[in-house]
């Protein structure tokens, strides 16, 4: 058994978690392959609205955050580093309050094993002051950084209250993808899905199709996301979007149901629907195939 | 050309004004019905949340914040809109299918926004 089945088992029994494979080249269970050098894995945590309140939606809200970062501490091999992708916080009118709020998060993830940790906010974070407080405790709103190879960008689709990534940022991505190799490995966090899978639920980005565009000129693109509170998986051309759970409350499938509405807590099975994710990045070095050729046949 | 303007007003529901107008146009009788409906917005619904409208019949949504910057969408008919307060902000369009259609608050306004949403219905 490799070592990233030992972590998906490991996930599995903690009853939270999947696998996305992030490469350009997808290792499934039961395959034989050999782990690259620079193959690494990261865990993604999402939508943990800290200083939510409601028994009947989650009567352990201030306990689950904590669990999520008890079951990573206690991953056998620990991950490279965390990404949480947005709505840290539960989202409210007072200052002081959204403040208190980021600050109780921060502390309780400073408790990681890991000490590389990405945030990026989530509209619950930044929507209402266009992300002031967010960057007082979490930095900016969107970055990049590189991991192994594989080139990360973090978007903001949340600091608008529209929910657009806007002109400026959308010439910034630009620019960034014009420094890179046409087959650069990118992976893309955001809170929300950047194409159109429920706009009547808010699951949208308003100029998500521009952005979509920019990143279709490469390749090998990933997009991971939240905001919808539950596993799913798309594809626009060849790029491929993976939302996450949350670690509050579960949401119906998109479109099931006329209204969109916080699925309700089960005793009978506690924390269903919410959990996190692992990503294995198998980044593998050129490989040539060479065939020598005669001149003439015979 | 000749033309006979007549208008009723009548009061169909809460918010809801049905301006009928009918036009003769070198005798030829043209419906030019038009449905006004007010709606206010605040944290975190839409009054009213339920409007009922004939179908064909253009309609004019007057919309007006009672209280924060909201955003109105009918993704069915293409209708959108931000909502600021001090302002009315008036949309039009025609419903030209039957059924029930959601709208909701697109513009991000606090702990509920979720919730902020509504239905038009269409009927015959």
């Amino acid at each position: 058994m490799t070592d990233h089945m030992n972590r998906r088992d490991l996930l599995k029994l903690a009853g939270m978690g999947v696998a996305v494979f992030v490469s350009g080249t997808t290792l499934r269970a039961g395959e034989a392959q050999q782990k690259q050098d620079e193959s690494f894995y990261f865990v993604q945590l999402s939508d943990t609205h800290w200083g939510f309140n409601g028994p009947a939606i989650n009567p352990d809200s201030q306990g689950t955050l904590r669990k999520a970062v008890a079951a990573v501490n206690g991953l056998d091999e620990q991950p490279d580093f965390v990404v949480f992708t947005g709505d840290l916080t539960q989202t409210t009118d007072d200052r002081k309050i959204r403040r208190d709020r980021m600050a109780e998060f921060r502390d309780i993830v400073s408790e990681l094993k890991v000490k590389t940790v990405r945030f990026m906010a989530g509209e619950h974070d930044a929507s209402l002051d266009r992300g002031e407080a967010y960057q007082e405790f979490f930095g900016d709103l969107h970055y990049t950084f590189d991991h192994n190879g594989v080139h990360f960008i973090v978007l903001d689709n949340v600091s608008d209250p529209m929910a657009a990534v806007g002109e400026k940022q959308l010439q910034w991505l630009q620019s960034d993808l014009k420094q890179m190799q046409s087959d650069a490995r990118i992976v893309v966090l955001t809170h929300r899905p950047l194409f159109d899978l429920a706009p009547d639920w808010d699951w949208a980005t308003r100029d998500g199709e521009a952005v979509i565009d920019v990143l279709m000129q490469h390749p090998n693109v990933t997009v991971l996301y939240g905001h919808i509170h539950q596993e799913h998986h798309h594809m626009t051309g060849h790029i491929t979007h993976h939302s996450a759970k949350s670690l509050m409350w579960a949401l119906p499938a998109p479109g099931s149901q006329p209204k969109k509405a916080q699925i309700p807590w089960n005793p009978a099975e506690p924390y269903k629907g919410l959990g996190f994710r692992n990503i294995e990045a198998v980044v593998r070095k050129a490989q040539y195939g060479i065939e020598e050729l005669p001149i003439s046949k015979g | 050309m000749k033309k006979i303007l007549t208008h009723s007003l009548l009061v169909a529901s809460a918010g809801l004004l049905l301006q009928q107008s009918v036009v003769h146009s070198a005798g030829r009788e043209v419906r030019n019905d038009e449905q006004v409906i007010q709606i206010s917005a605040s944290t975190f619904e839409f009054k009213p949340s339920e409007i009922t409208v004939k179908k064909g019949v253009p309609v004019v949504l007057e919309l007006v914040s009672m209280d924060r910057h909201h955003g109105f969408k009918l993704s069915e008919f293409h209708v959108r809109a931000d909502i600021k307060p001090g302002a009315v902000e008036k949309v039009r369009f025609v419903p030209d299918k039957i059924g029930t259609f959601a709208f909701f608050c697109d513009f991000f306004c606090g702990d509920g926004h979720e919730d902020m949403s509504g239905t038009l219905k269409v009927v015959e």
